[in-house]
């Protein structure tokens, strides 16, 4: 029997589109996303394998017949070129022809250098402009000592980092769910260095590195008295990458550990293993994914930082410095850049694409379901005191580099004169501090409604709605993700330098403001999407199908009921927008003109300069901003937020 | 309360193509459908799970299209319809309610985007709530509510639109037993006094027999038989319906002579005379379909058979009894002053008149 689906899909089709404020929200969306994610990225890979460029060859060579150009032939069977005259009329002409006396000779495609009454083959030049497609870049930068170096030594600072990262991240998480921690102030600690470093400015771990332990280092030369400490080069970026990014593999693992019914490991207990024994035959294999996760997601990160190799990096560079460099160091060379980028971005999605759509899935699949009871935490001592030990030292060291970030602001000169002052915060403010904060805050403010009610709109359209492409919107949206903010930055300025697809259109953005904001927006999105999507997937979607029942069309049912339920999720995604907006450099660093002065880019110029009191400064005042608002949403969700309803007492 | 037009609603040969997940393959979920629901009637879909009640009922509301055939409300066609436009209103089995609203403004809902003047609105809102009994909760969130008066209130919030059909989706399952009784007897209270049409999804067969004008059982994605509850439960067209609805009994005999209206059927090589409605003919073989109170036992009869189990249930007496090798179980109502057989007793079965019907 035939079954017909036909009449279903096209009902539903007439339905989407008796819905002119959906049909239209995502037209506009798919516009957007293609326009400031795909389309730069597209422009990056094209640049990659097409040449566009002017090549001069003499008019012997070009008679001679070998010249890379394209011959024709005539009627009458002669070889020719074809030639525009003054008036850009196409004519062919026969090479026999090409040196006679042409007032004003044009080639197609080209142009004659030397005009005159006779042309002198020997002498006379022809411009031709090359356009055509070729893979030949990427063997050619595969040959460049810098891209090569620049290459193996990003992977080798991923991989250090991401071990790094893991390994710390797995000790901090299994000391939180197995080991007995009495002591409250450890435990505080805990906390505040598992957030600390997510919410913190990423070049502050950096600066306070340099400050601790460079040449002039409070602990090298003051306390040990090393004179020649050199914290640049791959041991500062991988120490300081690993205190970054730890957090976040431990938030990862303790999820997982908290997920691993303990009766499993108490069966390989009873049955007589040691509590190393079970740790390596019953949770870490159980966790291998989960871990697996957690190393590629810190590898993308290690790959994609700028600001730590930028700034503790010295002569250690990686691609993503590379690029910049290349872009803003005089040769301008943005179609190397270019291909770099290319490569830069293969590792991280091809690494992005490994981890969503293979070890996310293993993850959830091994791991399933809830632990069905509390763990009994581990008391022996033995285990206790190192483990414990060893992640208190490790957050007291990440919490004094927190520390020693306002103090150099305060010192009068670090390394020398210990002694307080405000004279680098009247610094900052003699110079143009207050225009940084205004433009950084302003631009930030700007950009996180519009980012978090675009995540909450690209959220709910891929939880709730049925359409085509809806896959695609949401892959896009956390593609984001996985492009460094530098590959984003080379794609943003070939894409839009002048204009799209040169056309001059929209080339108005570029330099802009505007496109600051976009760029923080694109960069913010998949943060957002993915709280958004996870919230609204705990949503019966009963709630909505009864007030598209009761008469409500979808953007009454958005507005009314779904926005709503998430706020929580749309309250972070603001927050999490302005701090990651506000902090950010990758990519801006690349499309910030003169006319916006941005805190991050201040702080690096100054850093660069070895201004650290003033960098310093400037650091102190952004951390102050960032907590801020952190504090300010955790009020607003503890008062505003959905968990509210809760909390109302019986009226009766 | 409803003053306009009451509205029925015809599918007109419904079909429903889902994909199986598992398998990939396409099935029908609901096949070819065609059933007339008229103008204030209380019409059940009662089936086992699985069986596209619920798919049924969310075509009707507009959140699933039909692959084949059209939906009637009333004289208009809806098929192309989204639910939004549609004059129907859902109670969803979870209810559905909105969290971030109180009890007032979750019915209130419906109303305000009708752009209800706010008089007549509230008026509707008091009346409505008197009627579910809620009056005095309007401020409440809902989560203040017990699941039976989160219920009344879905109940309210869609009534309150005075939508041409009410659609139900087993709004009681999450109820316990008692209050889903009461509740049933409620809802069916509530839709008599404001006439309006009602689709209700229950895999309950008590439930479905007891709000019930008519009863549509389906099985497979298609209608099994349609009918009052009377004539779901004396005359089910097929064992399926018979054993969905109430305890049945079945045994298979041969007609051997007819007569009018009755006939001889051979059970178990003892010959029993039967009404017989439909004119079998002779040789046909027939499946009776034997209500565990359609028949009792008797010392003298047509059909002996042997107690195998005996046992005092308070309203009845139940028995187990073997006719030659099927075993059929009865319920004897009101034992009082009649014989109780003990296992290991020969008895006769006795068919009450008119409740024996032939397949
Ligand atoms: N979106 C869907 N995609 C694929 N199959 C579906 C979908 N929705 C329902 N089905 C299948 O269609 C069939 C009918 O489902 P339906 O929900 O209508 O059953 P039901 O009669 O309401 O059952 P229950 O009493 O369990 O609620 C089932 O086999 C179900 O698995
Ligand atoms: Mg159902």
């Amino acid at each position: 029997m035939p079954m017909k689906t036909r009449q279903g899909a096209a009902l539903e089709r007439k339905k989407f589109f008796a819905d002119p404020a959906m049909v239209t929200t995502i037209a506009l969306l798919a516009v957007l996303l293609a326009l400031f994610i795909l389309y730069p990225l597209a422009m990056l890979l094209m640049d990659s394998v097409h040449v566009q460029e002017t090549e001069t060859i003499l008019l012997e060579t070009v008679l001679s017949g070998d010249a890379d150009i394209k011959y024709e032939t005539d009627e009458s069977g002669r070889k020719s070129v074809r030639v525009l005259d003054s008036k850009n009329k196409e004519n062919l002409i026969a090479l026999d022809d090409l040196t006679g006396a042409y007032g004003s000779l044009f080639v197609k495609n080209g142009r004659a250098i030397r005009d005159g009454d006779t042309i002198d083959p020997a002498k006379t030049y022809i411009k031709f402009d090359k356009n055509y497609w070729t893979l030949d870049a990427f063997p050619r930068i595969f040959k460049d000592y810098t891209f090569n170096n620049a290459f193996f030594n990003t992977l080798k600072l991923g991989m250090i980092t991401s071990f790094g990262a893991v390994i710390v991240g797995l000790l901090f998480a299994y000391v939180d769910c197995y080991v007995s921690v009495k002591s409250r102030i450890i435990k505080k600690m805990f906390d505040v260095v598992s957030t600390l470093p997510v919410v913190s400015p990423p070049f502050v771990l950096s600066l306070s590195m340099i400050l601790l332990f460079g040449r002039g280092g409070l602990i090298t030369r003051k306390l040990l008295g090393i004179y020649d400490s050199d914290v640049y080069g791959l041991s500062g970026i991988a120490i300081v990458q690993i205190l970054t990014f730890f957090p976040v593999c431990y938030m990862m693992l303790k999820g997982l550990l908290k997920n691993i019914d303990p009766s499993m490991e108490e069966a390989s207990r009873d049955m007589g293993a040691s509590r190393w024994k079970v740790f390596t035959t019953v949770t870490l294999p159980l966790m291998l994914p989960g871990l697996g996760n957690a190393f590629l997601v810190t590898f993308i990160e290690s790959v994609a930082d700028f600001a730590n190799p930028m700034m503790i990096g010295g002569s250690y560079d990686t691609l993503a410095t590379t690029i910049y460099l290349r872009i803003t160091g005089g040769s301008y060379d943005t179609t190397g850049a270019a291909a770099m980028a290319v490569v830069l971005l293969s590792i991280t999605l091809v690494l992005f694409l490994i981890q969503k759509y293979y070890l996310e899935a293993k993850t959830a699949a091994t791991l399933t379901g809830k632990a069905s009871r509390a763990r009994v935490a581990i008391t022996d001592n033995s285990v206790r005191i190192p483990l414990t030990t060893i992640c208190s030292v490790i957050s007291a060291f990440v919490i004094l580099m927190y520390i020693a970030i306002p103090f150099g602001a305060l010192f009068k000169l670090w390394g020398r004169d210990y002694s307080l002052s405000l004279k680098w915060f009247e610094q900052l403010f003699r110079d143009d501090g207050f225009k940084a904060f205004k433009d950084s805050f302003i631009l930030s403010i700007i950009a996180a409604p519009i980012t978090a009610l675009l995540s909450m709109i690209i959220s709910y359209l891929v939880v709730k709605k049925k359409f085509h492409g809806r896959g695609a919107i949401e892959f896009i949206s956390m593609l984001a993700m996985a492009v460094p903010g530098t590959v984003l930055g080379v794609g943003f300025i070939r894409g839009f330098a002048r204009g799209v697809f040169r056309t001059g259109l929209l080339q108005g953005i570029y330099g802009s403001g505007l496109i600051l904001v976009i760029v923080f927006v694109i960069r913010s999105l998949p943060v957002g999407t993915r709280s958004g999507i996870s919230a609204l997937r705990q949503i019966d979607k009963s709630i909505e199908e009864s007030a598209y029942d009761l008469g409500a069309g979808s953007t009454k049912v958005f507005t009314s009921v779904t926005l709503p339920l998430i706020k929580d999720s749309f309250l972070s995604g603001l927050v999490t927008t302005f701090v990651r907006s506000i902090t950010a450099i990758s990519a801006i660093i690349l499309l910030v003109t003169p006319r916006y002065l941005l805190i991050t880019c201040r702080i690096n110029e100054f850093a660069e300069k070895g201004a650290y009191g003033v960098a310093c400064a400037y650091a102190t005042i952004l951390i102050a901003i960032v907590y801020a608002a952190i504090l300010l949403m955790n009020l607003c969700i503890k008062y505003m937020g959905t968990s509210r309803r809760t909390k109302v007492k019986e009226i009766d | 309360m409803i003053s306009k037009q009451k509205k029925g609603v015809r599918l007109d040969q419904i079909s429903k193509i889902y994909i199986d997940p598992k398998t990939n393959k396409k099935f029908y979920a609901v096949n070819n459908v065609s059933l007339t629901i008229e103008p204030g009637s209380f019409v059940t879909l009662l089936g086992p799970s699985g069986c596209g009640k619920t798919t049924t009922l969310r075509m009707i509301a507009g959140f699933e299209s039909p692959d084949e055939g059209e939906i009637y409300l009333g004289d208009q066609p809806i098929n192309a319809l989204m639910p939004n436009k549609r004059d129907t209103a859902m109670v969803f089995q979870s209810y559905a309610l909105f969290p971030h609203y109180n009890v007032y403004d979750n019915v209130a809902y419906g109303l305000k985007l009708r752009k209800v003047p706010k008089d007549e609105m509230n008026l509707r809102i008091k009346r409505i709530l008197d009627l579910v009994e809620l009056s005095g909760m309007e401020s409440r969130m809902t989560n203040q509510l017990s699941g039976g008066q989160q219920q009344r209130v879905a109940l309210a919030r869609a009534m309150v639109v005075e939508p041409s059909v009410l659609l139900f989706d087993e709004p009681l399952s999450n109820l316990d037993a008692k209050l889903r009784v009461s509740m049933r007897t409620e809802i069916r209270r509530i839709q008599q006094t404001l006439g309006i049409t009602a689709v209700y999804v229950t895999h309950d067969q008590a439930e479905a027999m007891a709000i019930s004008d008519k009863i549509i059982v389906m099985n497979k994605g298609v209608i099994a038989q349609m009918g009052t509850p009377r004539e779901i439960y004396h005359h089910p067209v097929s064992e399926f319906v018979a054993d969905f609805i109430g305890e049945v009994n079945f045994l298979t005999g041969n007609i051997v002579k007819t007569d009018g209206s009755k006939c001889t059927l051979k059970i178990a090589e003892h010959e029993v005379i039967v009404d017989n409605p439909d004119s079998f003919p002779v040789g046909k073989e027939c499946k009776v379909v034997l209500r565990p109170e359609a028949a009792i036992l008797a010392d003298a009869g047509a059909l002996p058979c042997k107690v195998v189990l005996s046992c005092f249930m308070g309203a009845y007496q139940n028995y187990h009894v073997m006719v030659g090798n099927t075993l059929v179980k009865l319920a004897d109502y009101c034992p009082v002053g009649r014989k109780t057989y003990e296992v290991g007793d020969t008895a006769f079965l006795s068919f009450r008149e008119g409740c024996v019907h032939m397949l």
